[in-house]
């Protein structure tokens, strides 16, 4: 019994590189390192919302055996990645470049940043001027109920 | 009043920005292909019907043509079918069909079985010049002017308005797009 198990499991260690969506892996370990992050950040144009590593589409197939091939032939991630959208466009990069189309998807988050900052610092002044216009009684009583050091 | 002048405002810059959003998005299923204004990839591929004899689309620089991407997997191919035959009958401009990862015997029987629309049919067995066309689901459809640049893609079955709209630009006085 024991053993069943123990070849199970064994067995499961060895076939899991053969069942996984992508087996291909390159000999040198720097080479591979590159080709997983790049096909992590290619999208799957035939897919919602799966990089061409995740997935067992045919097409996503073909495309990384694309990039092991630049990659293969000396060529650098952006390079791979210029290969990839003078084909299908920025779409295809999970991470848009910054370019005149992109300019406000980047610059968006600064600039909600910066009307946030601007409302939170009017409000708080305008909290704080209340404060000093406040010539209720009640506050001094209140102070005076602090017990004298 | 101030106090509602602002949300009021922020909700107004709201629909305008999501109204132009939809305004634009008619299309949206489709993606611009970045080939659009840029020279058609050369191809070097057998041919389906000698398949010792390579063909390139070079051969075509002069002419408008269309290349259509199809294969025998492809179940919108087969519903596009008889409507590229008749844009074959229409006799306008050559139709290359680049097939996308199939093999001979499947193409030539589905040739036989259904007419052949095609002036050649380039075997892509890879599917790499299928790659170097961006092509992301079978059927697509792109027009090459005379100078061997990409002038329309289409993605999807070929209808009678994008074919119309095709030939439309054989007219255009200058067609090229810049």
């Amino acid at each position: 019994m024991m053993r069943a198990v123990w070849f199970a499991l064994v067995a499961m260690l060895v076939v899991s590189r053969a069942w996984a969506i992508d087996p291909e892996e390159l000999a040198d370990p720097q080479l591979q390192e590159r080709y997983k992050s790049i096909s992590h950040e290619l999208r799957c144009m035939q897919c919602l919302n799966q990089s061409i590593a995740d997935s067992p589409v045919s097409l996503a197939g073909d495309l990384r055996r694309e990039v092991r091939e630049l990659l293969l032939a000396g060529k650098t991630d952006e390079q791979v990645r210029q290969f990839m959208t003078d084909r299908y466009g920025d779409f295809i990069l999970f991470r848009p470049r910054f370019s005149s189309r992109t300019v406000w998807l980047w610059s968006a988050p600064f600039v909600m940043l910066l009307i946030g900052g601007y409302i939170a610092i009017r409000v708080v002044r305008q909290r704080s001027r209340l404060v000093d216009s406040d010539t209720d009684p009640v506050d001094d009583i209140m102070e005076e109920s602090t017990p004298p050091r | 009043m101030n106090r509602f002048l602002i949300p009021l405002g922020a909700f107004v810059l709201l629909v305008v920005v999501l109204a132009v959003g939809i305004r634009h998005s008619a299309d949206k299923g489709t993606i611009r292909s970045p080939l659009i204004g840029k020279p058609a990839p050369v191809f070097n591929l057998a041919t389906l019907s000698e398949p010792k004899r390579t063909i390139s689309n070079t051969e075509l620089r002069g002419k408008w043509y269309v290349v259509n991407i199809w294969g025998t997997w492809c179940f919108a191919c087969r519903e596009e079918h008889a409507y590229l035959l008749e844009m074959k009958r229409s006799g306008v401009m050559p139709i290359i069909g680049l097939n996308w990862k199939d093999e001979d015997e499947k193409a030539r029987e589905w040739l036989t079985q259904l007419g052949d629309p095609y002036d050649f049919v380039a075997m892509d067995y890879d599917g790499s010049v299928a790659i170097d066309w961006g092509a992301y689901g079978a059927p697509e459809t792109f027009l090459v002017n005379p100078e061997g640049i990409v002038v329309k893609k289409r993605v999807g079955v070929m209808t009678p308005e994008v074919w119309n709209d095709f030939v439309s630009h054989l007219h255009a006085p200058k067609s090229n797009p810049s």
